[in-house]
């Protein structure tokens, strides 16, 4: 029951099989979105069965641009404008640009991951998302040597987001990666989930999945990205600095003083399931951490 | 009729603490307990302790700062009421969260300090509940009252608990521990009687502005009709019954 299935960790392999996929969302088997050789491949993996119902993923959010309380941020965003947008991509980079989000989803080719997304707070969802690797827009801007990290951001807009109101919080949120995260293959920019535009509550237009760090370093509704030289510090970070550091990797054998890392819900099942360490992504990401004490650098 | 006079405010007790639980089991019939029903039942229960408990101290400074006599009779209701809420969000922790998983739990419990005054407060609102019968106060006699002075304790823990659980914004529960602290704060001697010489003064000084009203009305109606005898004051020295 607790012991995760191989199959679960999505080689490149999984996510080309969706036969079942097709059932689900049938309607998009002519759509221009998905290139016709993934239709091809037969059979379905142990992962899609679990996939989290399209209502939680969309009913169950933390986005406290909209609110605090995870059931009120989908009706408060409805109206979320998210068309026209732009990311501009910016810091040490040699061609810095601004992409509108249109021609993002044309220029990279949308593919779907099938990922776990592990909460600090216990609790976790199977999502089948839409997006690119982060590492095809780095290679376009090109970052320069100086370049060491990536600065993200989300929208600041108190009349459409009116969680900003609340001066509790130093908005706008920002999230940051070390350059060789950013550029692992897991690290993805969303622009769906379920085959379909990405919803607002869960940060449309585009987003962040870092699936083997908890949720909240996958920043949504993105504006900008900058290259910098230093770590930058998350809204995490300044809000609440003994309770979240910057990696934020998926640890067990790391206590948060509130909730248990050592077991988790998965949104829709009874029984806990044992945490995995980098969410049962290791063997892709311990690497990028052989040095580090996890420990200290949490 | 007579009797629903008396007992219509602990009717209304009994119906408004039951009134969540019955709010908790229409909306697990209509699948609206979110994606997370174990944590949201755990949240609810333990919210609605938490206002139970503070309603079952704000009943000793309701009656002996502002006179409100009858909710003396409330306190044991929501005192029992608090407790039961408790025992649910607590069965729901260990049982539906963590499947008695003695595992687990140690780690849920006592590696978690929110967790740790939680049941600390459970614990100390056990042994109230457990002598709350008229019998166990008659064993107890004097130390009945001394044993049920434990609910500040239990409040005040539970105020902790609360502020250690929230993320980062500490606000909502400041205000409920401002309210128990004011509600802790008015059982002190000195500002209990400072708070009730304070109002024995306003509603003299409200009682004399009245006395004064119906003198003037009265003299005015004697030099009229001088039908009352001059010599005999129209009311009665203290004279509340003359409003």
């Amino acid at each position: 029951m607790n012991k995760i299935r191989t199959s679960e960790i999505t080689p490149e392999s999984v996510y080309l099989s969706r036969r079942r996929f097709m059932e689900t969302v049938g309607a998009l088997a002519g759509s221009a979105l998905l290139p016709s050789g993934l239709l091809a491949a037969d059979g379905y993996d142990e992962l899609r069965k679990e996939l989290t119902p399209l209502k939680a993923i969309t009913s169950y959010n933390n986005f406290y641009e909209f609110s605090t309380k995870k059931d009120e941020v989908a009706p408060l965003s409805q109206q979320f404008q998210s068309s026209p947008w732009s990311v501009k991509v910016g810091g040490h980079v040699s061609k810095p640009a601004t992409f509108d989000i249109d021609d993002l989803r044309k220029r990279f080719p949308q593919e779907e991951r099938i990922y776990r997304l592990r909460c600090v707070e216990g609790w976790s969802m199977v999502i089948p998302w839409m997006g690119f690797p982060l590492a095809s827009l780095l290679k376009i801007v090109e970052p320069t040597p100086k370049a060491k990290y990536l600065r993200f951001e989300t929208l600041h807009d108190r009349k459409q987001m009116p969680g900003q109101k609340s001066g509790w919080y130093p908005w706008p949120y920002v999230e940051g990666l070390r350059m060789d995260e950013a550029m692992n293959d897991l690290a993805i920019l969303a622009t769906g989930l379920y085959g379909n535009p990405m919803p607002p509550q869960n940060g449309a237009p585009i987003r962040l999945v870092v699936p083997w760090k908890y949720g909240f370093k996958s920043i949504k509704s993105i504006v900008k990205i900058d290259l910098v030289g230093s770590q930058p510090t998350s809204l995490w970070m300044q809000s609440a600095p003994n309770e979240y550091g910057f990696y934020a990797n998926v640890n067990p054998a790391v206590d948060h003083p509130r909730w248990s890392q050592a077991s988790e819900r998965r949104i829709g099942e009874f029984f806990r399931r044992k945490t995995l360490p980098f969410n049962g992504y290791a063997d892709q990401v311990a690497h990028l951490y052989a040095r580090m004490d996890l420990r200290r650098d949490f | 009729m007579n009797w629903l006079r008396r007992t219509w405010l602990l009717i209304l007790t009994h119906v408004g603490a039951l009134l969540p639980l019955a709010l908790l089991i229409w909306n697990s019939f209509h699948d609206e307990l979110t994606a997370n029903p174990i944590q949201y039942i755990t949240f609810r229960t333990g919210k609605t302790a938490l206002v139970l408990l503070v309603l079952a101290l704000a009943c000793t400074p309701l009656n002996t700062v502002f006179g409100f006599r009858q909710v003396v009779g409330l306190r044991k209701s929501f005192g029992l009421y608090a407790f039961l809420y408790a025992t649910l969000h607590f069965l729901t922790f260990v049982g539906l969260d963590y499947q008695f998983d003695p595992e687990l739990l140690k780690e849920a419990i006592f590696k978690k300090r929110y967790a740790l005054v939680g049941f600390a407060a459970f614990l100390t609102l056990l042994p109230l509940a457990v002598t709350s019968t008229k019998g166990w106060m008659r064993r107890l006699g004097k130390n009945w009252k001394r044993l049920h002075r434990l609910i500040y304790l239990a409040a005040l823990l539970a105020i902790v608990h609360f502020v250690w659980l929230v993320k980062s914004d500490i606000r909502e529960p400041l205000a409920y521990g401002a309210v128990v602290v004011t509600l802790l704060g008015l059982r002190l001697k000195t500002i209990r009687r400072t708070l009730v010489n304070l109002r024995e003064k306003f509603a003299s000084r409200r009682r004399g502005s009245d006395r004064e009203a119906v003198k003037k009305l009265t003299e005015a109606a004697v030099t009229r009709n001088s039908c009352l005898p001059s010599d005999r004051p129209p009311f009665s020295k203290g004279g509340t019954s003359a409003g």
